[in-house]
């Protein structure tokens, strides 16, 4: 369970956010809403631990993030996977040569007829190897979205996973992403569209929803 | 598992080096030219050139290296790589040990087996070739080392290459000293012992901090 408890975020000598407290449970996704510049993606890397809070703190299990704890922090790191506007995706190397350093760099083994499969699910079945630098924008995210269907990862945290895509990527995402929800993980999100998640009985899912609001 | 990340980091970045070969081959380029130039512009004086030879050989491989070192973590904190690596479980530093053992196999060690041939435009004798290479090899991984650590310091920052030579130039200065002084000493008749544990013993600290000082200065340049 990951709780979030009055963080906030100060960025020069200003507040951007409210304190904004919630907790996750398995089996629940999380819309982070808010107008541009508020902080969400701050928050994000908040969640993270990518950048400090300015107050407040965030618990994993029960377990306060911080060099107090640093076991917590890595149980917590082994369960996160974090997309946020950088895609960490190198030009140079093919798409799958991608997918799976990264599985690797984040302490995973992939096989590479995994990694085919994942692209092939995102329909790159035949840029798989290509160098990235060829592919366009669109393209270049959903690599890096197929991480998601291959990673072990129990928290999912997604900066805007819905932009660039086209319509049909767009439900394959959904639908990755009700399923993840639905088998226990936990998933943060933020996205300026309206995304409906659709549980397998079609009826839509409930997606707790976070706004920032100005401090 | 741990050890897993940590050839898969090396594997990519030789296999990204392979694919930008521009970037990695300027920097070798560079100190050949460098060494080539210093016996042209003084003449044939062999005796002149002999003692010159290990200062400037250790200087060209000095500045060649402060090259390659300002790309170290540039393309990997753009693209976000090195985020991915912070939220790692494996822990932080040794992936950056391993980006930093990429960087000398790339930019390191090709002056390392460079250096001898390079020696002979200086009439160094066989002892003094060998007693040249062996120096590079203790003390080029110091450079890549240390260097890191500036590296990750001045990433972001603008201007970040000039402020990275300042920071990390003086550094070098004992590498320098005992590297070049090795050879000295060698075609003196002095024995080298001496200059090759020293060397030693600023390259086994190195090892163990200079990934630990990296990934400490990255992850406040990730912030």
């Amino acid at each position: 369970m990951l709780t979030i408890s009055n963080i906030s975020c100060v960025r020069g000598h200003k507040p951007l956010f409210a304190p904004v407290s919630f907790s996750l449970k398995p089996a629940q996704a999380l819309h982070l809403e808010g107008d541009n510049g508020i902080g969400k993606t701050s928050l994000l890397r908040i969640i993270c631990g990518l950048s400090p809070a300015d107050a407040g703190e965030v618990l994993w299990n029960g377990i306060a993030l911080n060099r107090q704890h640093p076991e917590g922090v890595e149980a917590f790191r082994a369960a996160l996977c974090y997309m946020g506007h950088n895609l960490s995706l190198k030009d140079e190397l093919t798409a799958v040569e991608n997918l799976m350093f990264d599985a690797q760099v984040a302490g995973q083994s992939l096989s590479y007829d995994k990694a085919l499969d994942a692209l092939q699910k995102m329909g790159l079945n035949n840029r798989a190897h290509l160098p990235l630098r060829v592919l366009s924008q669109g393209q270049k995210r959903r690599t890096a979205l197929a991480r998601l269907s291959v990673t072990d990862a129990k928290l999912w945290v997604l900066d805007e996973p819905f932009v660039a895509l086209d319509a049909q990527s767009f439900d394959n995402l959904r639908a990755l992403l009700a399923n993840h929800v639905q088998q226990g993980g936990m998933l943060i999100y933020t996205s300026h569209q309206s995304v409906e998640l659709s549980q397998s009985n079609g009826h839509a899912m409930n997606v707790l929803s976070v706004r920032l609001v100005a401090a | 598992m741990i050890w897993k990340a940590f050839w898969a980091v090396v594997r990519r970045d030789l296999l990204l080096a392979r694919r930008r070969k521009s970037e990695g081959l300027s920097a070798v380029f560079f100190f050949v030219v460098v060494a080539a130039l210093f016996p042209l512009g003084i003449g044939p004086e062999l005796n002149v050139l002999r003692n010159i030879a290990p200062g400037v050989l250790w200087v060209g491989a000095l500045l060649s290296s402060m090259l390659a070192l300002q790309r170290l973590f540039e393309a990997d904190y753009r693209d976000g790589t090195l985020e991915q690596m912070a939220m790692s479980p494996i822990a932080m530093p040794l992936l950056i040990g391993a980006k930093m053992l990429a960087h000398w196999l790339v930019s390191g060690l090709p002056l390392v087996l460079l250096a001898p041939v390079l020696g002979l435009q200086f009439d160094l004798s066989g002892d003094a070739l060998v007693t040249l290479t062996l120096a590079l090899l203790l003390g080029t991984p110091i450079l890549s080392l240390v260097g890191g650590v500036g590296a990750a310091l001045t990433l972001g920052v603008r201007g970040g290459g000039v402020l990275l030579s300042l920071l990390v130039l003086p550094l070098f200065v004992p590498v320098l000293v005992f590297g070049a002084g090795a050879v000295e000493a060698q075609v003196s008749g002095l024995g080298v012992q001496a200059h090759f544990s020293i060397l030693m013993a600023m390259l086994l600290p190195a090892v163990f901090f200079g990934p630990l000082a990296s990934a400490f200065a990255l992850r406040i340049a990730l912030e």
